[in-house]
Protein backbone atom coordinates (compact mmCIF):
# COMPACT_ATOMS: atom_id res chain seq x y z
CA UNK A 1 0.00 0.00 0.00
CA UNK A 2 2.55 2.86 0.66
CA UNK A 3 3.04 5.09 -2.34
CA UNK A 4 0.10 3.77 -3.63
CA UNK A 5 -0.73 6.54 -6.71
CA UNK A 6 -4.27 7.12 -8.16
CA UNK A 7 -3.50 5.02 -11.55
CA UNK A 8 -2.35 2.00 -9.52
CA UNK A 9 -5.00 2.26 -7.17
CA UNK A 10 -7.88 2.25 -9.87
CA UNK A 11 -6.31 -0.42 -12.74
CA UNK A 12 -5.39 -2.77 -9.25
CA UNK A 13 -9.81 -2.71 -8.48
CA UNK A 14 -10.35 -2.15 -12.52
CA UNK A 15 -8.23 -5.96 -13.02
CA UNK A 16 -10.05 -7.17 -10.16
CA UNK A 17 -6.92 -7.84 -7.96
CA UNK A 18 -8.31 -6.03 -5.14
CA UNK A 19 -11.22 -4.14 -3.90
CA UNK A 20 -12.27 -0.63 -3.02
CA UNK A 21 -13.64 -2.01 -0.11
CA UNK A 22 -10.27 -4.03 0.74
CA UNK A 23 -8.20 -0.48 0.15
CA UNK A 24 -10.51 1.72 1.80
CA UNK A 25 -10.25 -0.91 4.56
CA UNK A 26 -6.43 -0.70 4.08
CA UNK A 27 -6.42 2.82 4.57
CA UNK A 28 -8.55 2.71 7.65
CA UNK A 29 -6.36 -0.05 9.48
CA UNK A 30 -3.08 2.05 8.76
CA UNK A 31 -4.78 5.36 10.33
CA UNK A 32 -5.51 3.05 13.39
CA UNK A 33 -2.15 2.20 13.82
CA UNK A 34 -1.00 5.53 12.86
CA UNK A 35 -2.88 8.30 13.18
CA UNK A 36 -3.10 8.25 17.55
CA UNK A 37 0.79 9.54 16.92
CA UNK A 38 -0.09 11.83 13.84
CA UNK A 39 -3.58 13.21 14.20
CA UNK A 40 -4.23 13.56 10.61
CA UNK A 41 -7.79 13.37 10.57
CA UNK A 42 -10.87 14.71 12.70
CA UNK A 43 -13.81 12.45 11.56
CA UNK A 44 -13.72 9.61 9.32
CA UNK A 45 -17.16 8.91 7.48
CA UNK A 46 -16.41 4.90 7.18
CA UNK A 47 -20.13 4.41 5.98
CA UNK A 48 -20.19 6.64 2.79
CA UNK A 49 -16.51 5.85 1.91
CA UNK A 50 -17.66 1.65 1.80
CA UNK A 51 -21.11 2.26 0.33
CA UNK A 52 -19.08 4.09 -2.12
CA UNK A 53 -16.49 1.25 -2.70
CA UNK A 54 -19.17 -1.12 -3.14
CA UNK A 55 -20.67 0.59 -5.88
CA UNK A 56 -17.20 0.97 -7.27
CA UNK A 57 -16.88 -2.78 -6.53
CA UNK A 58 -19.73 -3.34 -8.34
CA UNK A 59 -18.89 -1.84 -11.79
CA UNK A 60 -15.28 -3.59 -11.91
CA UNK A 61 -17.46 -6.94 -11.30
CA UNK A 62 -20.23 -5.81 -14.26
CA UNK A 63 -16.35 -4.91 -16.62
CA UNK A 64 -17.30 -1.42 -16.52
CA UNK A 65 -14.40 0.80 -17.23
CA UNK A 66 -14.25 2.71 -13.72
CA UNK A 67 -14.19 6.84 -13.60
CA UNK A 68 -10.73 8.56 -13.18
CA UNK A 69 -10.19 8.38 -9.37
CA UNK A 70 -12.55 4.80 -9.29
CA UNK A 71 -11.86 3.09 -5.73
CA UNK A 72 -9.23 6.38 -5.08
CA UNK A 73 -9.37 6.90 -0.87
CA UNK A 74 -9.41 10.16 -0.29
CA UNK A 75 -9.12 12.30 2.50
CA UNK A 76 -11.02 16.06 2.70
CA UNK A 77 -10.13 18.97 4.59
CA UNK A 78 -12.35 20.03 7.09
CA UNK A 79 -12.81 23.05 5.93
CA UNK A 80 -15.20 21.62 2.94
CA UNK A 81 -18.75 20.61 3.54
CA UNK A 82 -20.03 17.28 3.32
CA UNK A 83 -23.58 16.05 3.52
CA UNK A 84 -24.29 14.60 6.58
CA UNK A 85 -20.36 14.52 7.68
CA UNK A 86 -19.08 16.59 10.83
CA UNK A 87 -17.65 19.54 9.20
CA UNK A 88 -15.85 21.79 11.60
CA UNK A 89 -13.36 23.72 10.00
CA UNK A 90 -11.12 22.60 13.20
CA UNK A 91 -12.86 25.20 15.02
CA UNK A 92 -15.38 24.28 18.57
CA UNK A 93 -17.68 26.91 17.30
CA UNK A 94 -18.55 24.50 14.56
CA UNK A 95 -18.04 21.33 16.66
CA UNK A 96 -21.43 19.73 15.83
CA UNK A 97 -22.17 21.41 12.94
CA UNK A 98 -23.74 18.53 10.26
CA UNK A 99 -23.70 20.59 6.41
CA UNK A 100 -27.00 19.71 4.41
CA UNK A 101 -25.17 19.60 1.55
CA UNK A 102 -21.55 18.77 -0.32
CA UNK A 103 -18.87 21.17 -1.13
CA UNK A 104 -18.72 21.10 -5.03
CA UNK A 105 -15.15 19.92 -5.44
CA UNK A 106 -15.94 16.82 -3.32
CA UNK A 107 -18.80 16.26 -5.48
CA UNK A 108 -16.58 16.16 -8.44
CA UNK A 109 -13.97 14.47 -6.64
CA UNK A 110 -16.97 11.38 -5.79
CA UNK A 111 -18.40 11.88 -9.58
CA UNK A 112 -15.04 10.29 -10.33
CA UNK A 113 -15.47 7.70 -8.26
CA UNK A 114 -13.05 8.42 -5.64
CA UNK A 115 -13.69 7.26 -1.67
CA UNK A 116 -13.63 9.77 0.55
CA UNK A 117 -12.13 8.29 4.23
CA UNK A 118 -12.88 11.13 6.28
CA UNK A 119 -12.12 14.80 7.21
CA UNK A 120 -8.61 16.53 7.61
CA UNK A 121 -7.19 18.39 10.56
CA UNK A 122 -6.74 21.72 9.75
CA UNK A 123 -5.34 24.99 12.04
CA UNK A 124 -9.05 26.99 13.02
CA UNK A 125 -10.91 28.29 9.93
CA UNK A 126 -7.22 27.60 8.18
CA UNK A 127 -5.85 30.37 10.09
CA UNK A 128 -2.23 28.81 10.67
CA UNK A 129 1.04 28.02 9.22
CA UNK A 130 2.00 25.15 11.96
CA UNK A 131 -1.48 23.06 12.30
CA UNK A 132 -0.93 24.00 15.83
CA UNK A 133 -4.53 26.67 16.06
CA UNK A 134 -6.46 23.12 15.65
CA UNK A 135 -9.06 23.36 18.28
CA UNK A 136 -9.21 19.87 18.59
CA UNK A 137 -5.58 18.43 18.25
CA UNK A 138 -2.68 19.55 16.79
CA UNK A 139 -0.94 17.94 13.87
CA UNK A 140 2.55 15.77 13.99
CA UNK A 141 4.74 15.70 10.95
CA UNK A 142 5.03 12.36 9.89
CA UNK A 143 8.63 12.56 8.65
CA UNK A 144 9.50 13.89 12.49
CA UNK A 145 6.74 13.54 15.20
CA UNK A 146 8.56 16.22 16.99
CA UNK A 147 7.84 18.78 14.24
CA UNK A 148 4.45 20.46 12.69
CA UNK A 149 3.66 19.37 9.47
CA UNK A 150 2.94 23.13 8.03
CA UNK A 151 -0.83 24.76 7.74
CA UNK A 152 -3.11 25.17 7.32
CA UNK A 153 -4.13 21.88 5.60
CA UNK A 154 -1.48 20.35 7.98
CA UNK A 155 -3.84 17.08 8.01
CA UNK A 156 -4.47 16.87 4.46
CA UNK A 157 -0.17 17.02 3.87
CA UNK A 158 0.66 14.11 6.87
CA UNK A 159 -2.42 11.97 5.38
CA UNK A 160 -0.90 11.99 2.07
CA UNK A 161 2.53 11.66 3.35
CA UNK A 162 2.11 8.97 6.18
CA UNK A 163 -0.35 6.88 3.31
CA UNK A 164 -3.33 7.28 5.19
CA UNK A 165 -4.95 8.52 1.85
CA UNK A 166 -3.75 8.52 -2.04
CA UNK A 167 -4.24 12.01 -2.40
CA UNK A 168 -6.53 14.89 -0.80
CA UNK A 169 -7.67 18.20 -0.88
CA UNK A 170 -6.72 21.66 1.04
CA UNK A 171 -7.41 24.93 0.70
CA UNK A 172 -5.19 27.43 0.35
CA UNK A 173 -5.26 31.14 1.57
CA UNK A 174 -2.08 32.54 1.92
CA UNK A 175 0.13 29.42 1.66
CA UNK A 176 -1.91 26.51 3.47
CA UNK A 177 -1.39 23.94 0.93
CA UNK A 178 1.99 24.80 -0.65
CA UNK A 179 3.69 24.67 2.68
CA UNK A 180 2.41 21.67 4.59
CA UNK A 181 3.46 19.86 0.89
CA UNK A 182 7.17 21.37 1.45
CA UNK A 183 7.31 20.22 4.94
CA UNK A 184 5.87 16.68 5.09
CA UNK A 185 7.80 16.17 1.31
CA UNK A 186 4.20 15.84 -0.81
CA UNK A 187 2.94 17.62 -3.97
CA UNK A 188 0.91 20.61 -3.51
CA UNK A 189 -1.18 22.89 -5.54
CA UNK A 190 -2.62 26.04 -5.57
CA UNK A 191 -4.71 26.33 -9.02
CA UNK A 192 -5.72 29.55 -10.51
CA UNK A 193 -8.27 31.69 -8.22
CA UNK A 194 -11.61 30.38 -10.16
CA UNK A 195 -10.30 27.49 -11.37
CA UNK A 196 -12.03 25.52 -9.23
CA UNK A 197 -15.01 26.69 -7.73
CA UNK A 198 -15.28 27.57 -4.14
CA UNK A 199 -19.09 26.79 -3.19
CA UNK A 200 -19.15 24.76 -0.23
CA UNK A 201 -15.91 25.96 0.73
CA UNK A 202 -15.84 27.46 4.65
CA UNK A 203 -15.04 30.85 3.70
CA UNK A 204 -11.91 32.07 5.47
CA UNK A 205 -10.94 35.38 2.70
CA UNK A 206 -12.84 35.03 -0.38
CA UNK A 207 -10.83 36.92 -2.75
CA UNK A 208 -7.91 34.64 -1.66
CA UNK A 209 -9.34 31.23 -0.88
CA UNK A 210 -8.26 28.33 -3.70
CA UNK A 211 -9.42 24.49 -3.18
CA UNK A 212 -6.40 22.28 -4.73
CA UNK A 213 -4.89 18.76 -3.91
CA UNK A 214 -2.19 16.84 -2.35
CA UNK A 215 -0.76 14.06 -3.56
CA UNK A 216 2.11 11.76 -3.97
CA UNK A 217 2.68 12.60 -7.54
CA UNK A 218 2.68 15.61 -10.02
CA UNK A 219 0.44 13.49 -12.05
CA UNK A 220 -1.80 12.28 -9.59
CA UNK A 221 -2.00 16.69 -8.48
CA UNK A 222 -3.04 16.71 -12.17
CA UNK A 223 -5.87 14.14 -12.14
CA UNK A 224 -7.50 15.65 -9.31
CA UNK A 225 -7.17 18.96 -10.33
CA UNK A 226 -8.68 18.00 -13.85
CA UNK A 227 -11.22 16.43 -12.32
CA UNK A 228 -12.32 19.36 -9.76
CA UNK A 229 -11.96 22.14 -12.64
CA UNK A 230 -14.03 24.21 -13.94
CA UNK A 231 -17.31 26.54 -14.05
CA UNK A 232 -19.50 25.62 -11.52
CA UNK A 233 -22.95 28.32 -11.73
CA UNK A 234 -22.69 28.00 -7.74
CA UNK A 235 -19.83 29.58 -7.37
CA UNK A 236 -19.98 33.02 -9.86
CA UNK A 237 -15.89 33.60 -9.05
CA UNK A 238 -15.30 29.73 -11.15
CA UNK A 239 -14.09 31.04 -14.30
CA UNK A 240 -16.40 30.62 -17.62
CA UNK A 241 -12.69 28.68 -19.16
CA UNK A 242 -12.39 25.32 -20.80
CA UNK A 243 -10.22 22.76 -19.35
CA UNK A 244 -7.36 21.63 -20.49
CA UNK A 245 -6.04 17.76 -20.19
CA UNK A 246 -3.30 18.25 -17.48
CA UNK A 247 -2.54 15.05 -17.55
CA UNK A 248 -1.89 14.95 -21.49
CA UNK A 249 -0.11 18.45 -21.18
CA UNK A 250 2.62 16.72 -18.68
CA UNK A 251 4.23 14.86 -20.99
CA UNK A 252 5.23 17.87 -23.36
CA UNK A 253 9.00 18.51 -22.95
CA UNK A 254 10.04 21.29 -21.04
CA UNK A 255 13.10 21.74 -23.42
CA UNK A 256 12.96 26.03 -23.93
CA UNK A 257 11.05 26.89 -21.52
CA UNK A 258 12.29 29.94 -19.62
CA UNK A 259 12.36 30.30 -15.77
CA UNK A 260 12.17 33.19 -13.76
CA UNK A 261 14.55 33.51 -10.57
CA UNK A 262 13.53 36.38 -8.62
CA UNK A 263 16.75 37.59 -6.27
CA UNK A 264 13.70 38.66 -3.80
CA UNK A 265 13.09 35.26 -2.89
CA UNK A 266 16.66 34.19 -1.43
CA UNK A 267 17.08 37.27 0.48
CA UNK A 268 17.62 37.88 4.12
CA UNK A 269 15.73 34.70 6.49
CA UNK A 270 16.68 32.00 4.01
CA UNK A 271 17.37 28.78 5.54
CA UNK A 272 21.01 27.59 3.79
CA UNK A 273 20.08 24.30 3.29
CA UNK A 274 16.52 25.39 1.60
CA UNK A 275 18.92 27.79 -0.54
CA UNK A 276 21.37 24.70 -1.85
CA UNK A 277 18.44 22.74 -2.36
CA UNK A 278 16.43 24.90 -4.61
CA UNK A 279 19.69 26.24 -6.14
CA UNK A 280 20.41 22.63 -7.39
CA UNK A 281 16.91 22.46 -8.75
CA UNK A 282 16.96 24.93 -10.49
CA UNK A 283 20.84 23.30 -11.92
CA UNK A 284 18.61 20.34 -12.56
CA UNK A 285 16.04 22.46 -14.96
CA UNK A 286 19.04 24.00 -16.82
CA UNK A 287 20.38 20.60 -17.45
CA UNK A 288 17.04 19.71 -18.95
CA UNK A 289 17.02 21.99 -21.51
CA UNK A 290 14.89 24.87 -20.01
CA UNK A 291 16.34 28.68 -19.61
CA UNK A 292 16.71 30.41 -16.35
CA UNK A 293 16.12 33.85 -16.85
CA UNK A 294 16.52 36.52 -13.72
CA UNK A 295 13.28 38.51 -13.21
CA UNK A 296 12.09 41.23 -10.38
CA UNK A 297 9.45 41.03 -7.97
CA UNK A 298 10.34 44.46 -6.58
CA UNK A 299 7.49 44.66 -4.18
CA UNK A 300 8.01 40.63 -2.42
CA UNK A 301 8.83 42.45 0.96
CA UNK A 302 5.12 44.24 1.32
CA UNK A 303 3.40 41.52 0.40
CA UNK A 304 2.63 39.80 4.05
CA UNK A 305 1.96 43.13 5.47
CA UNK A 306 -0.89 43.28 2.79
CA UNK A 307 -1.65 39.98 3.09
CA UNK A 308 -2.33 40.24 6.71
CA UNK A 309 -4.63 43.31 5.74
CA UNK A 310 -7.13 41.90 3.25
CA UNK A 311 -7.22 38.17 4.52
CA UNK A 312 -8.41 39.59 8.28
CA UNK A 313 -9.99 42.23 6.79
CA UNK A 314 -12.16 39.67 4.98
CA UNK A 315 -12.03 37.13 7.45
CA UNK A 316 -13.65 39.48 10.05
CA UNK A 317 -16.62 39.85 7.45
CA UNK A 318 -17.08 36.10 6.64
CA UNK A 319 -17.04 35.05 10.37
CA UNK A 320 -19.39 37.19 11.49
CA UNK A 321 -21.94 34.43 10.14
CA UNK A 322 -20.75 32.85 13.60
CA UNK A 323 -23.88 34.28 15.94
CA UNK A 324 -25.20 30.88 17.74
CA UNK A 325 -28.43 31.19 16.20
CA UNK A 326 -28.26 28.71 13.12
CA UNK A 327 -25.73 26.35 12.97
CA UNK A 328 -22.97 27.05 15.10
CA UNK A 329 -22.19 26.93 18.86
CA UNK A 330 -24.45 28.85 21.72
CA UNK A 331 -23.10 29.25 24.83
CA UNK A 332 -25.19 28.01 27.82
CA UNK A 333 -26.79 30.31 30.14
CA UNK A 334 -26.95 33.34 28.13
CA UNK A 335 -29.86 36.23 29.10
CA UNK A 336 -30.02 38.60 25.91
CA UNK A 337 -29.60 38.39 22.20
CA UNK A 338 -25.77 40.66 22.42
CA UNK A 339 -24.59 38.62 25.63
CA UNK A 340 -25.72 35.22 23.24
CA UNK A 341 -22.94 36.59 20.66
CA UNK A 342 -20.38 38.02 22.51
CA UNK A 343 -20.14 35.01 24.98
CA UNK A 344 -20.70 32.14 21.66
CA UNK A 345 -17.91 33.51 19.88
CA UNK A 346 -15.44 34.32 23.22
CA UNK A 347 -16.10 30.49 23.60
CA UNK A 348 -16.52 29.15 20.29
CA UNK A 349 -13.23 30.86 18.70
CA UNK A 350 -9.61 30.04 19.57
CA UNK A 351 -7.38 32.94 20.07
CA UNK A 352 -5.73 33.13 16.62
CA UNK A 353 -8.97 33.36 14.76
CA UNK A 354 -9.88 36.42 17.48
CA UNK A 355 -6.38 37.83 16.75
CA UNK A 356 -7.03 38.25 13.41
CA UNK A 357 -11.11 39.17 13.53
CA UNK A 358 -9.84 41.97 15.78
CA UNK A 359 -7.24 43.11 12.99
CA UNK A 360 -9.18 42.68 10.60
CA UNK A 361 -12.33 44.64 12.40
CA UNK A 362 -9.73 47.37 13.38
CA UNK A 363 -8.63 47.47 9.79
CA UNK A 364 -11.72 48.07 8.25
CA UNK A 365 -12.79 50.78 11.32
CA UNK A 366 -14.09 54.08 10.50
CA UNK A 367 -10.75 56.59 10.62
CA UNK A 368 -8.61 53.42 9.41
CA UNK A 369 -9.69 52.21 6.26
CA UNK A 370 -7.88 54.01 3.91
CA UNK A 371 -4.47 53.81 6.00
CA UNK A 372 -4.85 50.08 6.11
CA UNK A 373 -7.48 48.17 4.06
CA UNK A 374 -7.47 50.76 1.16
CA UNK A 375 -3.58 50.74 1.16
CA UNK A 376 -2.96 46.95 0.91
CA UNK A 377 -5.31 46.65 -1.76
CA UNK A 378 -3.30 49.20 -4.01
CA UNK A 379 -0.15 46.75 -2.49
CA UNK A 380 -1.95 44.21 -4.04
CA UNK A 381 -1.93 45.57 -7.37
CA UNK A 382 1.37 46.50 -7.24
CA UNK A 383 2.46 42.65 -6.63
CA UNK A 384 -0.37 41.82 -9.31
CA UNK A 385 1.99 43.71 -11.44
CA UNK A 386 5.10 42.83 -10.75
CA UNK A 387 3.97 39.03 -11.87
CA UNK A 388 2.73 40.40 -14.74
CA UNK A 389 5.80 42.00 -15.74
CA UNK A 390 8.16 38.95 -14.84
CA UNK A 391 5.73 36.76 -17.01
CA UNK A 392 5.87 38.69 -20.03
CA UNK A 393 9.68 37.51 -20.06
CA UNK A 394 9.53 33.91 -18.10
CA UNK A 395 6.55 30.94 -18.33
CA UNK A 396 7.31 30.38 -15.13
CA UNK A 397 9.42 31.03 -11.79
CA UNK A 398 11.12 28.77 -9.46
CA UNK A 399 11.39 29.64 -5.64
CA UNK A 400 12.20 28.25 -2.66
CA UNK A 401 8.54 27.04 -0.94
CA UNK A 402 9.37 28.22 2.62
CA UNK A 403 12.11 30.09 4.15
CA UNK A 404 12.97 26.94 6.33
CA UNK A 405 12.05 23.21 6.72
CA UNK A 406 9.29 21.96 9.24
CA UNK A 407 9.69 23.56 12.48
CA UNK A 408 9.31 22.35 15.68
CA UNK A 409 5.69 21.98 17.55
CA UNK A 410 5.56 25.29 20.16
CA UNK A 411 8.83 27.05 18.38
CA UNK A 412 6.69 29.73 16.92
CA UNK A 413 3.25 29.67 18.36
CA UNK A 414 3.70 32.41 20.88
CA UNK A 415 4.78 34.61 18.40
CA UNK A 416 1.83 35.38 15.69
CA UNK A 417 4.42 37.48 14.09
CA UNK A 418 7.25 34.85 13.38
CA UNK A 419 4.28 32.44 12.23
CA UNK A 420 3.08 34.81 9.58
CA UNK A 421 6.48 35.07 8.11
CA UNK A 422 6.32 31.64 7.57
CA UNK A 423 4.12 32.54 4.36
CA UNK A 424 6.57 34.42 2.77
CA UNK A 425 7.07 32.97 0.11
CA UNK A 426 3.38 32.11 -0.77
CA UNK A 427 1.25 34.32 0.09
CA UNK A 428 2.04 36.61 -3.40
CA UNK A 429 0.59 34.13 -5.41
CA UNK A 430 -2.75 34.04 -3.42
CA UNK A 431 -3.23 38.07 -3.55
CA UNK A 432 -2.29 37.78 -7.55
CA UNK A 433 -4.49 34.77 -8.18
CA UNK A 434 -1.22 33.15 -10.03
CA UNK A 435 -1.26 29.09 -9.85
CA UNK A 436 1.61 27.72 -7.69
CA UNK A 437 2.88 23.82 -6.83
CA UNK A 438 5.43 22.82 -4.42
CA UNK A 439 7.23 19.68 -5.05
CA UNK A 440 10.25 17.95 -2.88
CA UNK A 441 13.42 18.90 -3.74
CA UNK A 442 15.59 17.04 -1.27
CA UNK A 443 16.32 17.13 2.73
CA UNK A 444 17.72 18.56 5.04
CA UNK A 445 20.97 17.11 7.35
CA UNK A 446 18.39 16.36 9.94
CA UNK A 447 16.01 14.37 6.70
CA UNK A 448 13.38 16.79 6.85
CA UNK A 449 12.03 17.62 3.25
CA UNK A 450 12.63 20.50 1.65
CA UNK A 451 9.76 21.93 -1.01
CA UNK A 452 10.13 23.54 -4.65
CA UNK A 453 7.86 26.04 -5.32
CA UNK A 454 6.99 26.90 -9.11
CA UNK A 455 4.56 29.65 -9.97
CA UNK A 456 2.57 30.12 -13.31
CA UNK A 457 0.27 32.66 -15.20
CA UNK A 458 -2.84 33.05 -14.64
CA UNK A 459 -5.04 29.37 -15.87
CA UNK A 460 -2.11 27.91 -17.07
CA UNK A 461 -1.03 25.40 -14.50
CA UNK A 462 -0.27 22.92 -16.85
CA UNK A 463 3.13 24.46 -17.62
CA UNK A 464 3.73 24.46 -13.69
CA UNK A 465 2.33 20.76 -14.00
CA UNK A 466 4.87 20.16 -16.75
CA UNK A 467 7.84 21.99 -15.66
CA UNK A 468 7.13 19.97 -11.73
CA UNK A 469 6.87 16.45 -13.63
CA UNK A 470 9.55 17.15 -15.34
CA UNK A 471 11.95 18.06 -12.04
CA UNK A 472 10.15 15.02 -10.48
CA UNK A 473 10.81 12.79 -13.13
CA UNK A 474 14.95 13.79 -13.52
CA UNK A 475 15.03 14.05 -9.72
CA UNK B 1 2.04 52.60 20.68
CA UNK B 2 -0.84 52.62 18.18
CA UNK B 3 -3.44 50.39 19.96
CA UNK B 4 -4.22 51.12 22.94
CA UNK B 5 -6.74 49.20 25.66
CA UNK B 6 -9.36 51.23 24.47
CA UNK B 7 -9.21 50.98 21.09
CA UNK B 8 -8.87 46.90 21.76
CA UNK B 9 -12.55 47.45 23.80
CA UNK B 10 -13.94 49.45 20.44
CA UNK B 11 -12.97 46.81 18.12
CA UNK B 12 -14.14 43.96 20.01
CA UNK B 13 -17.21 45.59 20.40
CA UNK B 14 -17.84 46.23 16.77
CA UNK B 15 -17.00 42.05 16.08
CA UNK B 16 -18.96 41.17 19.26
CA UNK B 17 -16.09 39.47 21.10
CA UNK B 18 -16.16 39.78 24.67
CA UNK B 19 -12.70 39.01 25.89
CA UNK B 20 -11.43 38.38 29.13
CA UNK B 21 -9.15 40.71 31.05
CA UNK B 22 -5.81 38.61 29.87
CA UNK B 23 -6.87 38.65 26.37
CA UNK B 24 -7.11 41.94 25.77
CA UNK B 25 -3.76 43.03 27.44
CA UNK B 26 -2.55 40.46 25.05
CA UNK B 27 -4.30 41.83 21.96
CA UNK B 28 -3.02 45.28 22.83
CA UNK B 29 0.68 43.78 22.59
CA UNK B 30 0.04 41.46 19.15
CA UNK B 31 -2.12 44.09 17.30
CA UNK B 32 0.93 46.54 18.08
CA UNK B 33 3.82 44.32 16.86
CA UNK B 34 1.41 43.42 13.94
CA UNK B 35 1.04 46.77 12.96
CA UNK B 36 4.04 47.86 13.40
CA UNK B 37 5.24 45.42 11.00
CA UNK B 38 2.62 46.41 8.11
CA UNK B 39 3.35 50.05 8.60
CA UNK B 40 6.23 49.30 5.96
CA UNK B 41 3.37 49.67 3.82
CA UNK B 42 4.09 52.90 4.21
CA UNK B 43 7.65 53.20 2.41
CA UNK B 44 5.55 52.35 -0.83
CA UNK B 45 4.00 55.46 -3.04
CA UNK B 46 0.81 54.41 -3.75
CA UNK B 47 -1.01 57.82 -4.64
CA UNK B 48 -1.90 56.53 -8.49
CA UNK B 49 -2.84 53.42 -8.02
CA UNK B 50 -5.92 51.54 -8.11
CA UNK B 51 -7.00 49.32 -5.46
CA UNK B 52 -7.54 45.44 -6.32
CA UNK B 53 -10.31 43.94 -4.38
CA UNK B 54 -10.51 40.56 -6.44
CA UNK B 55 -8.48 38.74 -9.52
CA UNK B 56 -11.97 37.67 -11.60
CA UNK B 57 -12.41 40.51 -13.09
CA UNK B 58 -9.30 39.49 -15.38
CA UNK B 59 -10.13 36.16 -16.93
CA UNK B 60 -13.29 34.80 -18.21
CA UNK B 61 -15.39 38.60 -18.60
CA UNK B 62 -16.76 40.76 -21.43
CA UNK B 63 -13.93 43.18 -21.21
CA UNK B 64 -15.72 45.63 -23.68
CA UNK B 65 -18.48 46.05 -20.59
CA UNK B 66 -18.17 48.00 -17.26
CA UNK B 67 -19.00 47.24 -13.84
CA UNK B 68 -21.12 44.08 -12.99
CA UNK B 69 -21.53 43.70 -17.26
CA UNK B 70 -18.44 41.86 -17.12
CA UNK B 71 -19.55 39.30 -15.13
CA UNK B 72 -22.98 38.91 -17.48
CA UNK B 73 -22.10 35.31 -17.53
CA UNK B 74 -23.08 34.17 -14.02
CA UNK B 75 -26.31 35.79 -14.66
CA UNK B 76 -28.85 33.50 -13.32
CA UNK B 77 -32.86 33.61 -14.10
CA UNK B 78 -35.39 34.76 -11.28
CA UNK B 79 -36.68 31.55 -10.69
CA UNK B 80 -38.56 30.08 -7.46
CA UNK B 81 -36.81 26.85 -7.33
CA UNK B 82 -33.10 27.59 -8.87
CA UNK B 83 -30.08 25.68 -9.32
CA UNK B 84 -30.71 23.69 -6.17
CA UNK B 85 -33.87 23.52 -4.56
CA UNK B 86 -34.35 25.43 -1.53
CA UNK B 87 -33.72 23.27 2.13
CA UNK B 88 -36.54 21.73 3.88
CA UNK B 89 -37.72 23.12 6.88
CA UNK B 90 -36.29 20.10 8.68
CA UNK B 91 -32.68 20.32 7.39
CA UNK B 92 -32.47 24.28 7.85
CA UNK B 93 -33.21 23.67 11.16
CA UNK B 94 -31.46 20.80 12.19
CA UNK B 95 -28.10 22.54 12.92
CA UNK B 96 -29.76 24.91 15.38
CA UNK B 97 -28.76 25.23 19.25
CA UNK B 98 -32.33 25.73 19.97
CA UNK B 99 -35.45 25.67 17.87
CA UNK B 100 -39.38 24.76 18.10
CA UNK B 101 -39.90 23.07 14.79
CA UNK B 102 -40.42 26.26 12.84
CA UNK B 103 -38.80 28.98 13.94
CA UNK B 104 -34.87 29.33 15.14
CA UNK B 105 -34.98 30.59 18.93
CA UNK B 106 -32.97 32.95 20.84
CA UNK B 107 -32.93 35.07 23.85
CA UNK B 108 -34.98 38.31 24.83
CA UNK B 109 -33.90 40.77 21.69
CA UNK B 110 -34.99 44.26 23.39
CA UNK B 111 -32.55 44.51 26.23
CA UNK B 112 -34.74 46.75 29.19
Amino acid sequence: MPSLTIDAARSTVQQRKTTALALAESHYARIEKEDRQIGAYLTLCKERALDQADRIDRMAAEGKPLPPLGGVPVGIKDVMSTRGVRTTAGSKILGHYIPPFDCTAVARLESAGAVVLGKTNCDEFAMGSSNENSAFRPVHNPRDLTRVPGGSSGGSAAAVAADMAVVALGSDTGGSIRQPAAFCGVVGLMPTYGRVSRYGLIAFASSLDHIGPLAKTVKDAAIVLRTIAGRDPMDSTSADLPVPDYVAELEKSVCGLRIGVAKEYFAEGLDDEVRHAVESAIDKLKSLGCEVVPVSLPHTPYAIPAYYLIATAEASANLARYDGVRYSYRAPGVKTLSEMYRRSRDEGFGAEVKRRIMLGTYALSAGYYDAYYLKAQKVRTLLTRDFDEAFRKVDAIVTPTSPTAAFRLGEKSNDPLAMYLADIYTVTADLAGIPGISIPCGETKEKLPIGLQVLGKHFDESTILRVAHAYEQAA
Amino acid sequence: MKVTEKDVAYVADLANLELSSDERTGMVRDLNSILDYIDRLNELDTSNVEPMAQVSDRYGVDQSRQGSERFAYANRKDVVEGLRKSLSQAAALANAPDADGTFFRVPKVIER
